[in-house]
């Protein structure tokens, strides 16, 4: 054989100019952290988008108020101030649009973080916050309640009993089959889902035509209008507490979605993890559900639209969430109580509205997924 | 520095019914490459999942520093031991320095994220894997071999004193395969104690201390590749005719691959009559095949 050019050194395999890859190191490494730095900065000054929407929500309505008025309402209870408008303006201001406007940033950011928490543990875009039957256990709850009763206290508690039944009867179903896998929860998820909803057309059956039926279909759409400051009151402490414990282990979260074997390498404890992210994610939507009705769509878009803002990493994406997760359904429920003379359920615009704009991002592809 | 990782009689099965491997035992210092070779399917990746703890082991103890693993809390287990898989499959598209600052999870607490120091640490992994001009690239645009240096890289940012690496040289080209047996010389030469798994013989007379070969269950001769990887062991091992030759340019053995060939020096049955002399109706052809 015939070799013109024999290999110098055989068992040293390091490749020519390795070592100068070491040099500007430090240089580099502070580019990089400044840079981190910068984006962070950047996505921080998104944070006041949702306070503008919501000072222009609280312009925008059917009776029209002008923004000083508004203003002096707004201000008046914390400088005393002369009362140059009508008592009707105020409670329009104060006991009508701000709950509403409050409602839907919560119940916004509520379904979003959840959506974004979910679709890292299920390591998939395309999972909504009720993948584990939530929303239709919820609806079961609201029904049953719609039927016996009348009292919007007694639907929320039952909303919020329901949904959580729902998926503790998922995560326990799961159980059962005595794998890890994730897959187990989401097809256990689909049949919970399932019996429930076939519950809920039960109780539609069975309902009087002309009193509850309609009362239960208008709660499965979805909608703000109702809400007052009990309402908010009642699920602030569940959306605060899930909200808290899912910003703080966010980046965690950023692990899951390598799965489980490799998140266990990396000393994950795959079990309480999950579990702390279902705990969290049901108390946020069940809360969202028992005062607004079912709300599709958003904790499927906002997820996307901020991944795109942010890149995937859970560090901002989950805070960004909540700054276009509370956006969003607010500018939507604007729409719902402006656009027609007649209010416009809120569940059918998010879906409406959404599924177009969905197929629009995915056109554009710009998700980094397709 | 460097911990002693010893494997005593180990044993797996799936489902409590079907072996996978038993009475694998070896004991491994600080620093040294132990490379296992192995026919596809017979349960070199399994183990490897056994060592780390993500598969319960039906049988035996793995220990390091004496302490048996399935009694260490995972977080501690995962900054001494990392483990680079073969497949991998990522949902959403971190950049590659995400992706590495993941390896950092053992040394940050539940309730934080990242720090600076965590940056650096992991900045240097890619630059160790060679990975630093993709650095703010996608990990879902990026080739598999890239992928594969990066897997690494996070492996590294755990800063382990055990790698483990499953068959971290498939799916890449001629050019990828050197740069990654190169790295992991060099984490070998500082003195991190590395498992890989392996389809090429040759690879294990490239950097390895110690090879194994796992047939049917067992890890049945441990030693350095010289004496472990000879003519007839492959084909054994294998089913083909292979030669194991020293090679001049080479300063080592190589293995080389020979087609059925009845007239060559040492005349070998070719496999296929092997097998079908053996059984005259397919049925028994499947049985083989799992």
């Amino acid at each position: 054989m015939n070799h013109p050019d024999p290999l110098p050194e055989n068992d040293n395999l390091s490749l020519p100019g390795e070592q100068d890859r070491y040099k500007n190191e430090p240089d580099d490494i502070t580019r990089i952290i400044k840079k981190m730095h910068f984006t962070t900065f950047l996505t921080a000054g998104l944070c006041i988008l949702p306070f503008i929407v919501i000072l222009c929500s609280l312009f925008i309505g059917r009776y029209e108020i002008s923004p000083q008025t508004v203003m002096h309402i707004l201000l008046s209870p914390i400088i005393p101030m002369e009362h140059t408008w009508s008592a009707a303006e105020e409670t329009i201001i104060l006991q009508i649009r701000l709950p509403r406007i409050i409602a839907a940033v919560m119940v916004g950011a509520a379904l979003s973080m959840a959506g974004a928490a979910y679709q890292g543990l299920f390591k998939n875009p395309l999972v909504s916050p009720d993948i584990l039957g939530v929303s239709w256990g919820a609806g079961f709850g609201a029904a049953i309640a719609i039927l016996v009763t009348s009292n919007s206290g007694a639907v929320q508690i039952c909303a919020f009993i329901g949904g959580i039944t729902a998926v503790a009867s998922t995560y326990f179903l799961s159980r059962l089959y005595k794998s890890e896998h994730i897959l187990v929860l989401v097809l256990s998820g689909v049949i919970v889902g399932s019996f429930f909803q076939a519950l809920v057309s039960i109780t539609k059956y069975i309902a009087d035509p002309y009193e509850t039926l309609p009362t239960i279909v208008f709660w499965l759409m979805g909608s703000l209008s109702s809400v007052n400051y009990t309402d908010i009151i009642s699920i602030a402490p569940a959306i605060l507490f899930g909200g808290a414990i899912l910003l703080l282990i966010r980046w965690r979260i950023n692990l899951l979605s390598l799965g489980s074997d490799e998140a266990k390498a990396l000393g994950i404890n795959m079990k309480q993890i999950t579990r702390i992210i279902i705990i969290c994610a049901t108390l946020l939507t069940a809360a969202s559900v028992c005062i607004s009705g079912i709300i599709g769509w958003v904790g499927l878009v906002v997820p996307h639209l901020s991944r795109m803002t942010t890149g995937p990493d859970y560090c901002r994406l989950l805070p960004m969430t909540i700054v276009i997760g509370a956006s969003y359904l607010l500018i939507m429920d604007d729409i719902a109580r402006t656009l027609i003379s007649t209010e416009i359920p809120l569940g059918i615009l998010t879906a409406l509205i959404g599924a177009p704009f969905f197929a629009f991002l995915l056109w554009r592809r710009k998700t980094g997924w397709v | 520095m460097g911990i002693t990782l010893s494997a005593d009689n180990l044993a797996f099965r799936w489902d409590h019914t079907r072996d996978v491997f038993s009475q694998v035992s070896f004991t491994l210092h600080p620093g040294e490459l132990f490379c296992i070779l192995g026919p596809n399917g017979v349960g070199k990746s399994t183990l490897l999942r056994c060592l780390i703890n993500l598969l319960d082991l039906h049988r035996g103890f793995v220990r390091i520093d004496g302490a048996d693993i399935r009694k260490i809390n995972r977080q501690v287990l995962s900054r001494k031991m990392a483990f680079v898989p073969q497949g991998y499959d990522v949902a959403f598209s971190y950049t590659i320095l995400e992706y590495v600052l993941m390896g950092r999870a053992p040394y940050i607490s539940a309730f934080s994220s990242p720090a600076e120091e965590d940056v650096k640490i992991a900045v240097n992994a890619i630059r160790e894997a060679g990975v630093y001009h993709l650095i703010d690239k996608p990990i879902t645009e990026v080739s598999g071999g890239e992928h594969q240096l990066a897997l690494i890289a996070r492996a590294l940012a755990q800063q382990p004193e055990i790698l483990l690496l499953d068959e971290p040289t498939s799916h890449l080209d001629f050019g990828n395969q050197m740069q990654v047996l190169s790295l992991i010389e060099r984490l070998s030469d500082r003195g991190i104690t590395i498992i890989m798994t392996s389809h090429f013989p040759d690879h294990a007379f490239i950097v390895s201390d110690q090879v194994g070969i796992m047939r049917e269950g067992v890890l049945s001769t441990i030693g350095p590749a010289n004496s472990v990887i000879t003519s007839t062991t492959l084909q054994e091992t294998y089913n083909v005719d292979v030669r194991v030759e020293y090679n001049e340019v080479a300063k080592r053995n190589v293995c080389i691959p020979l087609r059925y060939n009845k007239a060559g020096p040492n005349p070998v049955e070719p496999v296929l009559d092997m097998l079908l002399r053996d059984c005259s109706d397919p049925a028994y052809l499947y049985a083989n095949c799992d």
